[in-house]
């Protein structure tokens, strides 16, 4: 058999694993990741003849290993070179490593791993990056249109990541219990990260890169199987599933904004549905609610709803409610007037509002929500200068347009000396 | 005689496929199983979520709830389907076309007992 397109998505999926072990040998990125290289090019020329290895991450660490070995040994010019098919026969030695690769050292490896690209150091915009380069292996020309800049800056954000986590001390040993709940945390919250990236662009024209989601998901479910009893993080991969499971109702086919009670839910994933409910289910077992598992309840209460209507308003409030007390944040209390809006009117939900203004005088949704719920109290004016500010903050076209929406509704009732008392809310 | 495929493979693989290359692996497989169908052959089959949605009870004493597959191996069970087979040998040969193209693992079980009553859902 000639096909090799089996090799590519595992070797995707040895990844993090490899290079999280090779980071550990070599106490340096660069060098793990080019010895990573070195390996999958042998694995590409030994796998098709030998077929798969029992265990291809353990064998890809050993060659990576060894490649590097052979490397620095050929620049002393101390030993004779090695043969090349002396790695190619790894039965025995592939066996052993196997044994003592055991899970909690794995699972260190990888957390240090993406451990090291959240560094706290680093703007967001470019731990994401390292994260998509370094541990799910996007090439710069992959992340750079994800990012919509050209491959040389990239490029250029990416070296000056890695020379800055580089600088950093991220200790090599087994983290403590304490240590480990903490980069669990960094980890999540970078993860989170590269999901918003992907589910509200910061720019650029495109509004949706599902690649980015994906990735995101994937990362999720990666930290989820090294941690299978964190309900935290079984609350953020519910939270993933369920917001990306909304993906194609999202955009319209000229790409603008379908907002959650126009969405065509036909159009929903429900497998990704089912999963992420199954999730949320689990995570409250444990009983030790937290911010992702209520962002994630907040979605599966929108997914469990066959039709808008049918939408558990005061569920949402209740599940705001919560996230508030244990976070505090003036968008957490936004999208709670949302809830409000719906159960309790307009009115209540500005009244919550109100105080928001100064903390959230450069939020978009801010003005969104708020000319939103003025334009159903029939406060025209007032309207039209919220929707204006937000035009001014938006991050995209989509978002943009979106607001012009509305504004050319109030435009049109102005026209014909009409005020707004509809029910549509923003 | 009745067999179960069962369908073994690494998760983390399978979890890297693209959208575009599960639908590619269901689609080839599809065109196996539907022959099989329209011989009256194919029972019931499934396919698993990830192992990171399960939860494993084991009982003893004090019954223990834990989350997470029964064993943390590499090779995790994520699927399987149950097939009328005339010998152990065709039902080898099912699992190499069912498996064609893959790295799939299948274990083929016959079956001791099977009770396809229906479920609403």
């Amino acid at each position: 058999m000639t096909d090799i397109s089996w090799i590519d998505p595992v070797l995707r999926a040895a990844r993090p694993q490899v290079v999280g072990a090779l980071t550990r040998y070599f106490r340096d990125l660069d060098q793990a990741e080019e010895a990573f290289q070195e390996s999958c090019l042998r694995a590409l020329k030994n796998w098709p003849v030998n077929g798969p290895p029992r265990d291809p991450a353990a064998w890809l660490i050993l060659v990576g290993r060894n490649v590097a070995l052979d490397d620095v040994r050929r620049r002393a010019k101390s030993a004779p070179l090695p043969a090349d098919d002396a790695i190619s026969d790894l039965g025995d030695a592939e066996a052993d490593l196997a044994d003592r690769l055991d899970n909690s050292h794995y699972r260190d490896d990888v957390l240090r791993l993406l451990f090291i690209c959240c560094h706290p150091d680093l703007p967001a915009v470019q731990q994401i990056a390292l994260a998509l380069r370094i541990v799910s292996g996007l090439t710069v020309k992959e992340i750079a249109r994800a990012f919509l800049v050209g491959d040389a800056a990239m490029e250029q954000r990416i070296t000056r990541a890695k020379s800055r986590v580089a600088c950093a001390d991220v200790p090599f040993e087994a983290p403590g219990s304490a240590e480990r709940a903490e980069r669990l945390g960094a980890v999540a919250a970078m993860i989170y990260l590269i999901f918003n990236e992907g589910y509200a662009a910061s720019g650029g024209t495109q509004h949706l890169r599902a690649p980015l989601c994906e990735e995101a998901i994937r990362l999720a479910r990666l930290l989820l199987t090294l941690y299978p009893g964190e309900p935290e993080i079984m609350g953020l991969t519910a939270l993933l599933l369920l917001q990306h499971a909304r993906a194609a109702a999202r955009l319209d086919a000229d790409g603008s904004i379908v907002l959650l009670d126009d969405q065509d839910r036909r159009l929903w994933d429900r497998d990704l549905i089912a999963e992420g409910l199954a999730l949320i289910e689990k995570a409250e077992r444990h009983r030790r609610a937290g911010p992702y598992q209520l962002q994630a309840a907040i979605a599966g209460v929108h997914a469990r709803a066959a039709k808008a209507d049918d939408t558990s308003w005061a569920d949402i409030d209740r599940l705001y409610g919560a996230l508030e007390r244990l976070q505090p944040s003036p968008v957490v209390t936004l999208n709670r007037a949302v809830a409000v809006s719906k159960a309790q009117g307009a009115a209540a939900a500005l009244a919550l509002i109100e105080p928001l203004a100064e903390p959230l005088a450069g939020y978009f949704h801010f003005y969104g929500v708020r000319g939103g719920l003025l334009m159903q109290l029939g406060r025209a004016d007032e309207a039209r200068v919220a929707f204006d500010r937000a035009i001014a903050l938006a991050h995209t076209p989509a978002e943009a347009a979106h607001i012009r929406l509305h504004l050319d509704r109030l435009m049109k009732q102005g026209a014909t000396g009409m005020t707004s008392n509809g029910r549509k809310s923003f | 005689m009745l067999y179960a495929f069962l369908c073994c493979h690494d998760e983390a693989v399978v979890n890297s496929w693209t959208k575009v290359e599960d639908d590619a692996v269901l689609a080839k497989r599809h065109k196996v199983t539907e022959k099989l169908a329209a011989r009256g052959k194919l029972g019931p089959a499934l396919r698993l979520m990830p192992t990171t949605a399960a939860t494993t009870v084991r009982m003893g004493r004090e019954p223990v709830v834990l989350d997470g597959p029964f064993a943390e191996t590499k090779e995790a069970l994520l699927g399987f389907y149950l097939i009328e087979c005339a010998s152990l040998e065709e039902a080898i040969a099912i699992a190499k076309d069912i498996g064609r193209d893959e790295h799939v693992t299948f274990e083929i079980r016959p079956v001791k007992l099977f009770l396809p009553q229906g479920v609403a859902s």
